[in-house]
């Protein structure tokens, strides 16, 4: 396989970095032949067409696409090149969202939501608005990027905010291959300082949890059994400690598409997406009761439909234009790549959701 | 040469030998499937013996489902690569310990 790549789509200016050329390929060939059927086809089915939203639980902000990583299958196409970041005024706009449905979750992630400038901001007043569960979804190695990053655990700390951690193996190799060289020295350096404020500890309520994801184009083994050998090899080797693992499926767009079509693997892979198809998880997939807001503010079903440019299927468009009644029980917008959230155990932000 | 005795794809079609005997290839499925659960040994640990085993019957279709099987489990290159090692040490050493067979028989003969 080939080495990893320094820089996003984008900046390559390869022709997947244009999403209307990553849904071509996800609608032609085996799936307008009929060799397989497509997600729409599939979960007809079980008369689970047209998936519904539900009521907001969980709003999902993605700050901004900066990253110092170059992750060989970020399906956000993440990077130090990429300048996206959201303003402190979409910031309060879905401060108002949060304060007026309800949501218990707030969700930051990126690129690395903490190269927004206005991050430490937000994090202090979005923990005013009496949120359940505060996640920040971060790369580990941005602890230790740089000086001005060094005190995020003790930043972390004073605003129990819930860790959320990308760690695709317990091993140096299979991560510096996905995520970079010296990503895993960098990572364990950081679970470790975290460790050292109090997260991650058995009865602690500072929430750390790990996210594996494949390495290659294969789907995520149990989730109960990965997050077993993950703590077993993490404590013995390094003394870190964690709450939950949660396995996710890389879903075919994107920096993974990328490399599904280049290493020859992209039929095989649809392949294993549809034969592991779970009509049990097609119920809890997160779209239903999650909103994803783009770094400019706009409104998406999930983050891969963010990526894929495909908006919500409401005439409100946008966090300021945010109406309960035209959100919710809208029809959510879906193609074949919804088949990574429902293979086998099916796959979730959160994890496993059958 | 565009055409071999095995075609990859072939794999994805394993289930069907059952429309040609169906009670027998569910049989088969059924007790397959039992064999690789999680027991007294783990899915992991059972993957690797796949893994070697299908190398010493070197069926192709068998390394494919078990080397992707045991990337699945988070298995190491380095770690089904000893796996093969101890199914190759095996191989090699029951070729081998026939050699005592042939060294009788030659002492029997020509002794």
């Amino acid at each position: 396989m080939s080495k990893l790549k320094t820089q996003s789509l984008h900046k390559r200016e390869s022709a997947l970095a244009n999403s209307k050329r990553q849904l071509e390929i996800l609608s032609n060939g085996i799936f307008k032949s009929g060799e397989l059927p497509t997600f729409k086809d599939k979960i007809s089915e079980t008369n689970q067409f047209p998936l519904k939203a539900k009521k907001l639980e969980i709003l999902q902000i993605n700050v901004g696409y900066m990253c110092n990583q170059v992750c060989e299958h970020c399906h956000v196409d993440a990077g130090p090149d990429r300048q996206e970041i959201m303003t402190r005024e979409t910031m309060l706009q879905c401060l108002e969202v949060i304060k007026s449905t309800g949501a218990h979750t707030l969700d930051l992630t990126g690129g690395a939501p903490e190269m927004n400038p206005n991050f430490r901001w937000f994090v202090e007043e979005a923990s005013k608005v009496g949120i359940k569960d505060f996640i920040v979804r971060s790369n580990l190695t941005i602890i230790r990027a740089n000086k001005k990053y060094h005190d995020l655990p003790d930043f972390f700390k004073k605003y129990n905010v819930h860790v959320v951690s990308s760690m695709p193996h317990w091993t140096r190799g299979k991560t510096d291959k996905q995520r970079g060289d010296g990503v895993f020295d960098k990572s364990i350096k950081a679970l470790q300082e975290l460790n050292a404020v109090g997260y991650g500890m058995p009865n602690s309520n500072l929430r750390l949890d790990l996210v594996y994801n494949p390495s290659g184009a294969f789907l995520p083994s149990n989730q109960a059994s990965m997050e077993k050998d993950f703590k077993k090899v993490l404590k013995e080797d390094f003394g870190i400690q964690f709450h939950n693992l949660f396995a996710l499926t890389n879903l075919p767009i994107s920096r993974f598409l990328d490399y599904l079509i280049a290493s020859e693997n992209y039929e095989d892979y649809m392949y294993q997406l549809v034969d592991a198809y779970n009509p049990a998880a097609v119920s809890n997939v997160m779209c239903t009761n999650t909103l994803s807001v783009s770094w400019d503010g706009f409104l998406y079903d999930c983050d891969f439909n963010q990526m894929l440019e495909l908006p919500v299927n409401s005439k409100a468009k946008h966090i300021s234009e945010y109406n309960k009644d035209l959100l919710e029980g809208r029809n959510i917008v879906i193609s074949q790549h919804c088949y990574g959230c429902t293979a086998g155990a099916g796959s979730s932000c959160q994890g496993s959701v059958a | 040469m565009s055409k071999t005795y095995y075609n990859p794809a072939d794999l994805r079609k394993f289930g069907n030998i059952t429309e040609w005997s169906e009670e027998l290839g569910n049989k088969f499925f059924e007790y397959y499937g039992k064999v690789f659960e999680e027991g007294a040994l783990t899915a992991r640990e059972k993957s690797l013996i796949a893994l070697a085993v299908a190398h010493t019957e070197q069926c192709p279709y068998c390394i494919d489902a078990y080397t992707k099987d045991s990337l699945q489990r988070g298995v190491t290159k380095e770690e089904m690569m000893e796996a093969i090692h101890v199914g190759a040490a095996i191989k090699s050493g029951a070729t081998l310990v026939h050699g005592v067979q042939m060294m009788n028989k030659v002492n029997k003969l020509d002794g």
